[in-house]
């Protein structure tokens, strides 16, 4: 059987045609009805939902182009399709210049018939789901994925919100771990350009020449290895947003390339002759300190005030320890969605821990411990037993900011960071190795 | 054995089609095949601007018949069919009704330039019977590839199916009866 739930409104003043093409379409499943002209035609368009309608362009009264106009009027997305004679060619080119689908000439082929409406369907189809997957697009750019309440990171998401409608190259920094790559993505979403591509490149992550190749693309033979031609990252963001990552770390003959790319919206790939033009938003991240580096000589400052139009600062988080908690719940819920585990709570003594810990790693750190947590605890809660030891460690009955509290906090953090190499971490702490010893027992330090 | 009228319709000389077609709709419906000749004027559906015979107004005139016991009324012709707005019909049937209508004249080999095939001719013509009559007992077209319900357009696309309905056309056949 054919489950067709699509839905065909036929308008033409000659009784036969309609009852011929409504027959034609109810025997291939279609919801059909049919009108005698305009008046009739509006009123059944008000009474339901069509999908397609089949329309004469000449009929007494208001014809089939204003009727048209009318029908899109009440609902845009309907697809028409003017019926004419061959005296009418002319109308029916007026019509598809006023948005008519297709038209048809009496008498068609029934193959042809039966194409244009699946043709039809298919567009209005394809349309709707268009129309759906940007609203989708719309709710996912609600700066969704970023949590934070305290004042610091409402600040944050102010000035996100603000500079994502503008087109300005903005510049997020924070220590690492702090989130900067999903302040990107949700400039990116909230911004015009958000149903293009965003296109992240881990400057740090690629040699120089890897990241001239991997930024600029490159034609076919340009080097060895070369085999085929190859777009650039610039060329892939246009409409978009360029993504660059750790923006610090790109030498200096690329921060040339780059700055000439910015200036003019124009690359070459390598190897190639041919500028390409593109258009393009840049939003670049860091966790050094620029300006040190335009210091030293290390990062040319014309790129610098290129790069620095408008700055975020992500504040790390033992600076809003509030957050923590409202963190912690929601890594907690998406882990325990992803692993299918039943983790409903975290327990106040294991969330005591998670508020008072330092977080060098920042957020990322917070999201492995949860992680974590969830693979070696027992549902729904998590405990303190399931943190991870350098978390853990601080649940001796030592007031928090006692000098014992840091030191351990400390020596648990080197010895973790020099992964339990004694003499290493013996080394970084300058104390021997039999003092750290005597440390680890006082303090029940365990790998 | 409840009855259909089989009505030839200019179809003279073509009892072979007509045995052919009778076993087919026996076998497949259940149905007693009784041939009558037209009790209307069968040139009312003639068109001289087109050269075709509207089979609407044609279905039209077999409905007319008194004969209430037959089950069905299927009018076979050799002539060639059409409905205003589309250039031919293989037929046409009721949807959901008592009667329909099938043409030979573009099931022929000859129509298509190739050496007349009797034995194809039968085919398709059972083919389109069945088709049609299945229209009747509230049958739509159907996707599944050789289900005899698939829409059909091009005589290739009645070759390439069968002459049996699919499973799912098969019980709804059997609901409405």
């Amino acid at each position: 059987m054919k489950p067709e739930s699509a839905t065909i409104l036929i308008v033409d003043d000659e009784f036969s045609v309609r009852d011929s093409l409504c027959g034609w379409f109810r025997k291939d499943g279609y919801h059909t009805d049919t009108a005698e002209n305009a008046t009739e035609a509006l009123r059944k368009l008000q009474e339901a939902a069509w999908d397609v309608v089949l329309l004469d362009i000449k009929m007494p009264g208001m014809d089939g182009l204003e009727l048209q106009e009318r029908i899109h009027q009440i609902d845009p997305e309907i697809v028409t399709i003017m019926i004419t004679a061959y005296a009418s060619v002319e109308s029916a080119v007026q019509a598809l210049k006023q948005g008519a689908f297709d038209y048809i000439t009496k008498p068609i082929d029934p193959d042809e018939l039966s194409h244009l409406v699946r043709r039809a369907l298919d567009q209005r189809r394809l349309k709707s789901e268009n129309v759906q997957l940007r609203q989708k697009i719309e709710q996912l750019s609600q700066l969704g994925e970023v949590v934070g309440d305290s004042p610091q990171m409402q600040k944050v998401l102010e000035l996100v919100r603000s500079v994502a409608e503008t087109d300005a190259t903005v510049l997020v920094r924070g220590e690492s771990g702090t989130g900067k790559e999903l302040i990107a993505q949700a400039i990116h979403a909230n911004s015009r350009r958000r149903f293009f591509p965003i296109v992240p490149v881990n400057c740090g992550a690629l040699s120089e020449t890897l990241l001239e190749s991997e930024l600029f693309g490159h034609e076919k033979g340009a080097f060895t290895g070369a085999a085929y031609r190859r777009k650039g990252r610039i060329e892939m963001a246009n409409g978009g947003t360029l993504f660059l990552d750790e923006v610090g770390t790109i030498a200096l003959k690329t921060q040339v390339e780059l700055l000439r790319v910015l200036e003019t919206k124009e690359f070459t790939r390598l190897g190639g002759t041919r500028s390409t033009r593109v258009d393009f938003r840049v939003v670049c991240a860091t966790n050094q300190n620029l300006e040190k580096l335009v210091e030293d000589g290390q990062f040319r400052e014309d790129l610098y005030y290129r790069l620095n139009v408008f700055s975020i600062y992500l504040p790390p988080l033992r600076e809003r320890r509030e957050d923590i908690p409202l963190l912690a719940r929601h890594f907690l819920q998406k882990y325990s969605l992803q692993m299918n585990k039943g983790f409903t709570e975290i327990s106040p003594e294991a969330m005591d821990l998670l508020v008072r810990h330092e977080w060098p790693g920042n957020v990322r750190e917070l999201a492995n411990a949860v992680e974590r947590a969830l693979v070696v605890g027992k549902p729904p809660v998590v405990r303190p037993g399931d943190l991870p030891m350098r978390i853990g460690s601080l649940s001796e009955n030592v007031p928090a900011d006692s000098l014992a509290a840091m030191e351990k906090t400390h020596i648990a953090r080197i010895l973790e960071r020099s992964n339990w190499n004694i003499t290493r971490a013996a080394e970084v702490l300058k104390i021997d190795r039999v003092t750290l010893y005597n440390k680890i027992k006082k303090y029940d330090l365990r790998k | 054995m409840p009855p259909i009228l089989v009505v030839p319709i200019y179809f003279e000389g073509r009892h072979a089609l007509l045995d052919s077609l009778g076993l087919r709709l026996r076998r497949t419906f259940g149905l007693e095949p009784r041939i009558r000749q037209p009790w209307f004027d069968p040139e009312i559906p003639f068109q001289p601007a087109r050269s075709q015979y509207n089979s609407t107004l044609l279905l039209a005139q077999l409905l007319r018949d008194r004969e209430d016991e037959a089950e069905r009324v299927i009018g076979v012709t050799a002539v060639d069919l059409f409905i205003p707005v589309l250039t031919f019909v293989f037929g046409e049937a009721q949807l959901g009704g008592r009667a329909a209508v099938v043409s030979i004249h573009r099931l022929r080999s000859e129509a298509y330039g190739l050496p007349s095939d009797e034995r194809l001719l039968a085919g398709r013509l059972d083919k389109e019977a069945v088709h049609e009559l299945g229209h009747t007992y509230g049958l739509v077209h159907c996707d599944v590839p050789d289900c005899v319900m698939r829409s059909s357009t091009y005589v290739e696309e009645i070759d390439f199916k069968s002459a049996e309905f699919c499973p799912a056309c098969l019980a709804e056949v059997r609901a409405a009866r």
